[in-house]
């Protein structure tokens, strides 16, 4: 850690720590460790919740938080950081609020801002090991590249639906998340957590694994889980690990060609590229006036029939994403087709499709029926 | 070969069950089955050109086949191949 000559404990310390002073692995000095240790936070959400709680609990004295977001109602869920009475607050504002209360302690370091290529080295390099919380690809390589630059390692966890991923990248000698994953899916593949859904325990699972972690490196002791991928699946009541290795082929922590940090968007085809088709977008004003002029328009909903189930637009037809490449004889190239979804993501993926099929009178609703919700028809339920 | 596949809950509605009992002498031969078995699974697994994707790792038992060769890696009767999805999710 940063610090050669440890903090001393004072008397509350030693009463608060007591379970840990017991255990021969932590002791007095492990303790000591905890307190001198600064561990960074990429993200104050599902995974970031509880591994800030149980950090702040055992005693990590310095927690930096990066987040830019406001708690929402539907962060309730699972983010049990934050509160019903901090809805509409800042998350960090939030965070601090809440550790302060758990472990009066520990300091908290707020970065309120995106983590990106411009500003993620000099914030990474304050800290002694970072928690990849995040909840997208891109920050995800931003967050592993910044930490194989600076040799600091990254405490992995990742979610979806039901299953979950652990693991330590860029140890000394450990692989990274470019050896698991040398490219990102292309964007709207894979769907978010906002959009395909998941379970509230699961990062309370897989934070509290990486939490371990954190502790287990501070300590010195244990094996970590740099160089195993553990995965968890709930629905199955399964945890196992499987062996990663180091790819001598990685640019990032392999070859070494990796010596600064790129665009993190482009990477990850978060914003397309010259080559890239251009799908026109409506926003759900423009829809909401085709619509009244009594346009032909193909109204397609991309989303799941439970979703459906929840809410959907009057005149528009469901035709799932998972199912589209095998309905295209069901869309008419003649007319004018509006691909639609919760938040825009997944129709966005549909309408690239479409495009790469041949389709060319093809429209993304900009923002889904969230952007129509707020924007058309605020009695259409948001989810 | 008797080779098992395990699918991630995200895949697994694709096909009747998320362990599919399969057979072939190499991971690309069983993927190939599984494939014609299952055409909604196929894109999920390989691109158009019959090949892995990066961001979609197999497990052939507890080791990573890229290092074994990939989908040439040979299979042995009783094998257990896993596929293991990047997700973002936090």
């Amino acid at each position: 850690m940063t610090t050669t000559v440890l903090p001393e404990l004072s008397y509350d310390e030693l009463r608060r720590y007591s379970r840990h002073l017991l255990l021969p692995d932590v002791a007095l000095d492990g303790q000591r460790r905890l307190k001198a240790a600064r561990v960074l936070l990429i993200g104050a959400g599902g995974l970031g919740s509880p591994v800030a709680l149980y950090l702040a609990a055992a005693g990590v004295g310095t927690i930096g938080l990066v987040d830019f977001d406001l708690v929402d109602q539907s962060n309730l869920q699972r983010q049990i950081l934050h509160g019903t009475r901090d809805v509409g607050r800042s998350k960090l504002a939030s965070a601090r609020d809440r550790l302060a209360d758990l472990n009066p302690h520990v300091q908290t370091e707020l970065h309120e801002t995106r983590l990106t290529a411009a500003n993620a080295l000099a914030i990474v390099a304050q800290y002694d090991i970072v928690v990849d919380g995040t909840d997208n690809f891109a920050t995800r390589y931003l967050t592993n590249d910044a930490c194989v630059l600076l040799g600091k390692p990254n405490v992995y966890g990742s979610i979806f639906r039901f299953e979950g991923q652990a693991s330590v990248f860029a140890t000394a000698d450990g692989p990274c998340y470019r050896c698991l994953f040398p490219t990102p899916p292309p964007a709207g593949l894979v769907p978010s957590c906002a959009e395909g859904g998941v379970l509230g325990v699961l990062p309370g699972l897989i934070g509290t694994i990486q939490a371990t972690e954190v502790l287990k490196l501070i300590l010195g002791v244990g094996d970590s889980l740099a160089g195993r991928l553990l995965l968890v699946d709930t629905l199955g009541a399964n945890f196992r690990t499987v062996k990663l290795r180091r790819d001598p082929a990685c640019p990032a922590c392999g070859t070494r060609e990796l010596q600064e940090l790129v665009d993190y968007d482009q990477f990850c085809g978060v914003t397309p590229t010259d080559d890239a088709p251009r799908i026109p977008q409506l926003t759900p004003q423009e829809l909401a006036e085709r619509l009244a002029r009594g346009d032909d328009v193909d109204l397609i909903d991309v989303r799941e029939p439970y979703e459906w189930e929840i809410a959907h637009l009057d005149g528009a037809r469901l035709l799932p994403f998972g199912d589209l490449p095998g309905a295209l004889d069901t869309i008419d190239s003649g007319r004018d087709v509006v691909l639609l979804c919760k938040s825009g993501g997944r129709s966005a993926a549909a309408a690239n499709h479409l495009h790469d099929v041949g389709f060319r009178r093809i429209w993304n609703l900009r923002g889904g029926l969230d952007a129509w919700s707020v924007d058309v028809d605020p009695t259409l339920p948001r989810y | 070969m008797s080779v098992t596949l395990h699918l991630p809950a995200v895949l697994s509605r694709l096909a009747p069950t998320a362990a599919i009992e399969s057979s072939g002498a190499t991971v690309g031969a069983v993927i190939h089955d599984v494939s014609t078995r299952f055409p909604a699974l196929a894109p999920r697994l390989r691109d158009a050109a019959g090949q892995p994707y990066p961001f979609v790792t197999f497990y052939l038992n507890d080791e990573d086949i890229r290092f074994h060769g990939g989908f040439d890696a040979v299979v042995r009767d009783g094998d257990e191949l896993t596929v293991v999805p990047a997700i973002a999710g936090g």
